[in-house]
């Protein structure tokens, strides 16, 4: 049932994005930001914690759930070192997603050569 | 001898001496594969690198042409040449071993007609013997400076055009020769206020319909007198909005238009949808189909206008629109003289 | 139709200009989305299964993702995706992953620090510096109506 749940939550919010897409003329970098703002203010009125709990990764794989993350670092460290947490709690929130990026994305450049479209 | 607005015609006309064409694999495998002289499978041209690989296509390009016209290379007195990276880097690094005066040309996908049109004007006033006038592009390298890197996952728009790997070279001297060059109409920059990156053809169409326009009144001549009416790479919209704006006009060419970037790839099999672009688009097609035909004598008088839009990623960034610009060259066939 | 055409270019672009079928499109998006999630999730409990706790079952969950998603760009085969799949590829964290392997790539010819280094992140840079300047934004709202006064 999660599965059926993320599969259609994923889904949908992918749609709504290729609607998106296909109406303005948005290039994908715009619309990738746009999602992970949209994330941390879904997170901070406490939306995207319910439908990360209703849809599972459906919720959780799209980037929006990296803004959800984002703000979740933040308010956390707030909670616990006071005014600092706003400087702490974002990068650390975001680490494993951004390291693991960044350092398979280096990895891949040593490996593999720029190949071209056909 | 200067006419009318922003035309010259040459008396004696400007022999083109030689030519060729060297595509890539895709182009290779188009409606017009049988008609280049070269069609090289490997991308990076035995390069380094995208920029490297469009150098090396260039110099490949030159030799063929020169030889192609039974030349050598101390024959020829100028280059002109040119290509759409930033500061020309495929031309500069292509061209330098040749050991021979360059002017490095920048017309955005229109360089071939800037080249043409340079290259005619030195030749009939006699400043030269035999001039090599050149471009190319690249697919690789132009994605790469203008859009995104190529392993980067985009949805391309239908009215976008795919840039030809490829391109082709001109000899012209004072005599003798397989067709000749007898008139030139150079363009202006028009601005019709496009921003659409992915929509190339629409900023371009309106300077080849001022260019066309312009060309005619300044001969005196219409549509008719030419066999074809060939644009650069307007690709499928393109083509409808120039033949709309020249229509509103009061100039018809639907029979005579033919566009390069409709020509050279088939749209719905190799899926480039609205057509090809690139200044190897317009050079590479003239430089076959285009020069054998008039060669051939099928066609006699032919209007060549490739089209460019020019603008770089900084001023696109800076929301800044992307105007077009589009020279004429006239081309004849031999047999029409006298 | 009144005036010429170059009066109004923009909306006559527009009438001439064909526009990619949106159904096809949104409903490529949608299943291959949905697919990509769904197959996080099954990594996710998988891990679950492994007896980890629901944080770092997700982190793993992550870096699997991230790294079928690097290993698919660097054989050419994610941009391949993308053109069918569009927002399908674009959203889920696989999209992040591609945009930050791909430059990294196609810039290594031009050096470690101003190729891979610089242009590493020219589409994952704005992702971040947008995703933690909000953040901290809101953040700084919830410092001040829960803390300060």
């Amino acid at each position: 049932m999660i599965y059926l749940k993320a599969f259609i939550v994923g889904g949908l919010i992918c749609a709504i994005t290729q609607i998106f897409i296909d109406k303005t003329k948005l290039l994908p970098g715009r619309i990738m930001v746009g999602m992970v703002v949209i994330g941390v203010i879904l997170g901070a009125i406490g939306w995207y914690d319910k439908l990360m709990d209703f849809a599972g990764a459906g919720a959780g794989v799209p980037l929006s759930s990296f803004g959800n993350s984002l703000w979740k670092g933040v308010k956390e460290a707030v909670d616990k070192e006071g005014f600092i947490g706003l400087f702490t709690g974002g990068f650390k929130a975001g680490a494993v997603g951004t390291s693991a990026a960044l350092i398979f994305g280096y990895i891949a450049s040593l490996i593999f050569n720029p190949r071209t479209k056909k | 001898m200067y006419l009318g607005e922003a035309s010259i015609e040459y008396q004696d006309g400007v022999y083109i001496q030689g030519y060729a064409s060297i595509v890539g694999e895709k182009e290779g495998q188009g409606p017009l594969r049988s008609l280049f002289h070269d069609v090289e499978n490997d991308p990076l041209f035995g390069g380094d690198n995208w920029e490297d690989a469009e150098s090396r296509l260039q110099l490949r390009i030159a030799n063929t042409t020169i030889r192609e016209a039974g030349l050598e290379l101390k024959d020829i007195r100028y280059v002109f040449a040119g290509d759409l990276l930033g500061q020309l880097i495929a031309t500069s690094f292509g061209l330098k071993d040749l050991n021979i005066p360059l002017f490095g040309l920048y017309g955005a996908c229109s360089t071939m007609g800037e080249s043409l049109s340079l290259g005619s004007i030195c030749v009939s006033a006699g400043h030269a013997d035999h001039v090599l006038c050149m471009t190319s592009s690249h697919f690789a390298s132009a994605e790469k400076s203008f859009r995104f890197p190529l392993g980067y996952g985009t949805q391309r728009k239908l009215s976008a055009t795919w840039t030809v790997t490829g391109g082709g070279g001109v000899i012209l001297g004072n005599s003798g020769g397989i067709a000749r060059i007898t008139g030139i109409t150079t363009g202006k920059i028009v601005d019709y206020g496009c921003t659409d990156k992915e929509n190339m053809g629409a900023c371009m169409a309106p300077a080849a319909a001022d260019t066309i326009a312009v060309h005619l009144s300044d001969f005196g001549r219409c549509p008719e007198d030419y066999d074809k009416i060939i644009t650069g790479d307007l690709g499928s919209i393109g083509k409808t909005i120039l033949l709309d704006l020249l229509d509103e006009r009061g100039c018809r060419i639907e029979k005579q238009h033919m566009d390069c970037g409709m020509e050279i790839f088939d749209s719905e099999k190799q899926d480039t949808h609205a057509g090809a672009s690139g200044c190897g688009c317009s050079a590479s097609v003239l430089c076959s189909l285009i020069l054998k035909n008039i060669c051939s004598g099928i066609w006699k008088r032919v209007l060549f206008v490739p089209t460019g839009a020019l603008f770089s990623p900084v001023s696109s960034n800076e929301g800044r629109s992307i105007p077009g610009i589009a020279h004429a060259v006239v081309i004849e066939s031999l047999e029409q003289k006298g | 139709m009144t005036g010429s055409i170059k009066e109004h270019y923009d909306s006559y672009v527009k009438n001439v200009t064909p526009t990619a079928s949106t159904l096809k499109n949104v409903w490529n998006a949608f299943w291959i989305g949905g697919l990509i999630c769904t197959f996080g999730q099954l990594l996710l409990e998988g891990f679950l299964a492994l007896g980890m706790d629901k944080d770092t079952a997700g982190y793993y969950e992550m870096v699997c993702l991230i790294l079928s998603s690097v290993l698919l760009t660097g054989f050419g085969i994610y941009s391949k995706m993308a053109k069918y799949a569009g927002a399908g590829t674009l959203v889920p964290i696989t999209g992040f992953a591609n945009s930050v392997a791909s430059p990294a790539i196609e810039f290594k010819k031009e050096g470690q620090v101003f190729g891979v280094g610089c242009r590493i992140f020219s589409i994952a840079g704005p992702v971040i510096l947008y995703g933690i300047f909000a953040s901290w934004v809101l953040g700084l709202i919830y410092w001040i109506t829960h803390y300060v006064f």
